[in-house]
């Protein structure tokens, strides 16, 4: 671990620069994606990538020069080449970041149970094949697949301001999808894909629900398959926090960014609905809805000590009570806006500046267990497991489609459904939030992919919820 | 050293390295990127990124791996890279089983692309667009310069692709919120041209100051400007013609496929590589086919990777990762531009569309937003901007039934996409007149 950490400190020390602060970061990431699809082992795919960004403040613009080549000439190069764009482009600087406070803390970051090694490439092939094998044999089964993503990711912040930043991470992303076809239709059910990952070793894949869970996947697709259509209108809906986690992620995480409140994002991911001016009094939600930026929970993917700009990460709440207090801004926003923020300027790797990005963005429990949000519910819907998204880009008109819905009449679990969808406005949604689950039913997840910037970067988010009920949504189902 | 030096004298370190039995493929990826972010047509951020990796692909016995790997683009320590991957994929190969869907590309062909036309410097593409940007809200990004792209493999396969490009994308704010979508892309600079396409989209603004219309949800007659039909199109790119995913069941296109329904015979749709941005040679080592995907309404080729030819006794033609289009040219119809808004008559002029996916993904059927620049027009003539709206329809409809018509004029819409690295993708488009498409939100 941090096996670079002294060469790349002797380097960085040798660094001739005339800029009023610079800095590095270097990033190497090792990962390995292993699959298994209808019994048979697809090849490995291993991945070693390591680079450095050098980043410069010169004449009040910050400019930064990505490498590949992180020997001492080449970082020397790179350091030059960002002095010179600075150079050339201050004249036509949007912001003057003379100002701007700098890091200059030490520290290191471990995910847990970093001292013991993954499970090796074999056994992590017994175990697919394995689950691979439990699928049943039925001629309306037509495709499933078992996969484990296993990344490893090493990053070292140095500074001109003297911090040392050393954040040593590990990743696990478990995926088991089946597909059930019926001659005119076809559903799929899956766990993980896109909604889980942890960070962390063994552990993680011992208990994320992969190992044993074929059978019952399986099972839920051929339920899909024979089931009707999600029937439209309004109902209650009852989201598990697999859908919450996208709930979230779409209608308070990226509204809440604060680079999107400042335009940046104007041309590709987008605006948002939330002014600068409403922190403080908007009432996003009902009462119920308690929304935290939490770098505390250990195996959450987004984790950490310190964001990429060297900022220290603690958890605050950005929705309490239901009302806007604070957004989604790195340092450098927070320097634009004036406003407090989080530590959540973030990068997806060394080839790309930190923007203002979610890390781990989560909904405090509250006090129902799963029995009694159902047991509430006179003419409901529950939905699981988010398959489709589509939100306007100030983040505000929205539709979403899960693999598994379940109706809910007077308070009893019914008959399954699927294609289930439902639309709604998110500055109206969360105001609907009538009833929060208890830490019962409360779960840890997250996401590899939420892409953003120009240049393009994805991200992993951690997204922790309790299921939640929402009153009065306009639901509907599929063509098929 | 070259790029494509760097990379031969890393193919020919490959080929001293491997036993007799043993097999390789090694693909390149490279580029040198300026990347300069705008915000109120200052600079917000900027930077350039250097980078270049291979794929490193093992083959011994049935049995491969895959290794990615980052170069360093000094030779010495690359070849030691390389050689130490070597090592890892050999021990990775004895865990392995033979795997019975590998299918080489034993052919040993060749082919070689450079275009290295200079590119202006980015401090006077930086002033160009502050000078006409003077006064105007403007935010996106310029990203130029070289990549490349390679091939090689045991067999003696070589592939190469070079080329220098820019991609300027950006959009004009008005101060009420609305804005029109812009974008200067190839591989020629010119000064006169830039600012042509400027103030084509600074007089599109002046329409958006009209005070916004609210629809009610409802079915409308609507035009998709080519960047709107290219939303739909890179929809169905999304396993719509994939080998794989028809065979899975979750192709969005497998009605079609089936021969249970069909577009209008308005539509044709080829994957047309030959004289396009994008490498002639796929990754794991084919040459990309010119392919028609839709004949006049109907199903026609597949994309075909390697791996679904094997499993589904297919011929390969080249498909790249996740068997998506990457040269999509959708053949023109007979509307001309001139006449869009008079044989719209009322209706909706739709310039993007915005983040669609699906609702009923075996049914085709999808929901997405409007965005940038989508007018209300009556009796031919734009009344006003409108707000923006959620649609949800099929493209059994929208491609189907409710076309009417296509322009002549096809507009080719290079790929802005920076995940990871620049894409060399592109579609060539037409618009689509449709006679109803349903806003529900």
């Amino acid at each position: 671990m941090f096996d670079f950490s002294a060469q790349l400190k002797q380097r960085f020390a040798a660094l001739q620069s005339s800029a009023q602060f610079f800095s590095l970061r270097y990033v190497k990431q090792t990962s390995q994606h292993l699959s298994v699809r209808k019994n048979v082992a697809a090849p490995p795919h291993l991945s070693t990538d390591e680079g450095a960004m050098l980043t410069v403040r010169l004449n009040g613009i910050e400019t930064y020069a990505a490498t590949n080549d992180i020997s001492q000439r080449g970082l020397q190069a790179a350091l030059e080449q960002a002095e010179t764009q600075a150079r050339l482009l201050a004249p036509h600087a949007l912001l003057n970041l003379s100002d701007q406070r700098v890091s200059s803390s030490r520290a290191d970051y471990l995910s847990p149970n970093m001292s013991s090694p993954f499970p090796s490439l074999s056994d992590c092939y017994a175990l697919l094949s394995a689950e691979s094998a439990a699928v049943p044999k039925d001629d309306r089964l037509v495709n499933w697949q078992v996969s484990l993503g296993l990344e490893n990711v090493e990053q070292i912040y140095l500074n001109s301001a003297g911090a040392e930043i050393r954040q040593a991470q590990r990743y696990v992303f478990p995926d088991l999808s089946v597909t059930a076809f019926d001659g005119h239709d076809s559903q799929s059910r899956s766990l993980g894909r896109e909604n889980f990952g942890q960070q962390g070793g063994a552990e993680v894949i011992a208990t994320c629900g992969l190992v044993g869970a074929a059978t019952k996947i399986a099972d839920q697709a051929l339920q899909l398959i024979m089931a009707p259509n999600t029937p439209s209108g309004p109902r209650d809906l009852l989201l598990t926090p697999d859908q919450m986690i996208l709930q979230i992620h779409e209608s308070i995480g990226h509204p809440l960014e604060l680079d999107r409140i400042l335009g940046d994002e104007r041309n590709y991911a987008g605006t948002s609905f939330v002014k600068a001016s409403d922190f403080g009094t908007l009432q996003y939600g009902s009462n119920l809805l308690n929304v935290t930026f939490d770098p505390d929970i250990p195996e959450q993917l987004a984790s950490y000590g310190y964001d990429d700009d060297g900022t220290e990460a603690t958890k605050q709440f950005l929705i309490k009570d239901g009302v806007l207090v604070r957004p989604l801004g790195g340092a450098l926003s927070q320097f634009r806006a004036g406003m407090d923020g989080v530590a959540n300027s973030r990068a997806c790797s060394w080839n790309r500046a930190p923007i203002d990005r979610m890390a781990n963005l989560n909904i405090e429990p509250g006090d129902k267990s799963m029995a009694q949000l159902i047991g509430g519910i006179e003419h409901g819907i529950l939905m699981s497991t988010n398959s489709s998204w589509s939100i306007d880009d100030a983040r505000n008109k929205f539709q979403f489609g899960c693999e598994w819905g379940q109706l809910i009449e007077n308070g009893e679990l019914k008959g399954v459904v699927k294609n289930p969808n439902y639309r709604a406005i998110s500055a109206q949604f969360w105001r609907n939030l009538s009833a929060v689950g208890d830490a019962s039913t409360f779960k840890v997840l997250g996401t590899p992919n939420c892409g953003k910037g120009e240049p393009n970067q994805v991200v992993r988010v951690g997204h922790a919820s309790p299921a939640c009920v929402f009153s009065n949504v306009d639901v509907f189902g599929g063509d098929a | 050293m070259s790029h494509q030096t760097q990379f031969k004298a890393l193919v020919e370190s490959l080929h001293g390295a491997i036993t007799h039995q043993e097999r390789f493929t090694l693909s390149y990826n490279a580029e040198e990127s300026d990347f300069i972010r705008f915000n109120h047509a200052k600079v917000r951020q900027a930077g350039r990124v250097q980078q270049a990796s291979v794929n490193f692909k093992l083959i011994d016995d049935g049995r491969h791996a895959d290794l990615n790997l980052t170069l360093s683009g000094d030779s010495e320590v690359d070849r030691q890279r390389l050689s130490e991957a070597l090592h890892q994929l050999r021990d990775t190969l004895t865990l392995l089983p033979e795997d019975p869907y590998l299918l080489l590309n034993e052919a040993d062909w060749q082919s070689t692309n450079v275009q290295d036309q200079p590119l202006p410097d980015s401090d006077h593409v930086v002033q160009q667009i502050a000078h006409l940007g003077e006064g105007l809200d403007l935010v996106g990004i310029y990203a130029a310069g070289p990549l490349y792209r390679g091939f090689a493999s045991s067999n003696g396969a070589f592939g190469w692709h070079q080329a220098n490009s820019f991609n300027f994308d950006w959009s004009l704010f008005h101060e009420n919120g609305q804005a029109v979508k812009a974008n200067y892309a190839g591989h020629h600079w010119s000064d006169e041209g830039f600012a042509r396409r400027f103030n084509l989209a600074r007089e599109q603004l002046t329409f958006l100051g009209r005070p916004a219309r609210t629809l009610a949800p409802g079915q409308y007659r609507a035009y998709l400007a080519p960047a709107a039909v290219e939303e739909i199109i890179g929809m169905l790119g999304w396993g719509g013609f994939s080998a794989q995913s028809l065979a899975d069941k979750s192709s969005p296109l497998q009605r079609l496929y089936s021969g249970d329904l069909s577009f209008s015979p308005l539509v044709s749709m080829d994957e047309q590589v030959s004289g396009s941005l994008s490498p002639a040679f796929s990754g794991e080592g084919y040459p990309r086919s010119d392919l028609s995907l839709v004949v006049e309404g109907a199903a026609g080729d597949q994309l075909v990777g390697s791996r679904s030819a094997a499993e589904y006794g297919l011929t390969a033609n080249g498909a790249g990762w996740g068997e998506s289009p990457s040269a999509l040219s959708m053949k023109g119809g007979s509307l001309g531009l001139d006449d869009v808004l008079k044989t719209l008559g009322t209706g909706l002029y739709i310039s993007n569309l915005w983040y669609l996916n699906f609702s009923d993904r075996s049914a085709g059927r999808m929901t997405g937003m409007t965005r940038f620049a989508t007018f209300w027009v009556e009796d031919g003539k734009i009344i006003a901007p409108v707000s923006t709206m959620r649609f949800d329809d099929s493209v059994f409809s929208l491609l189907g039934s409710a076309l009417e018509a296509l322009t002549t004029e096809r507009e080719l819409i290079l790929s802005t996409s920076t995940y990871s690295q620049r894409d060399t993708s592109s579609n060539l488009l037409p618009g689509a007149l449709i006679s109803r498409l349903t806003l529900t939100l």
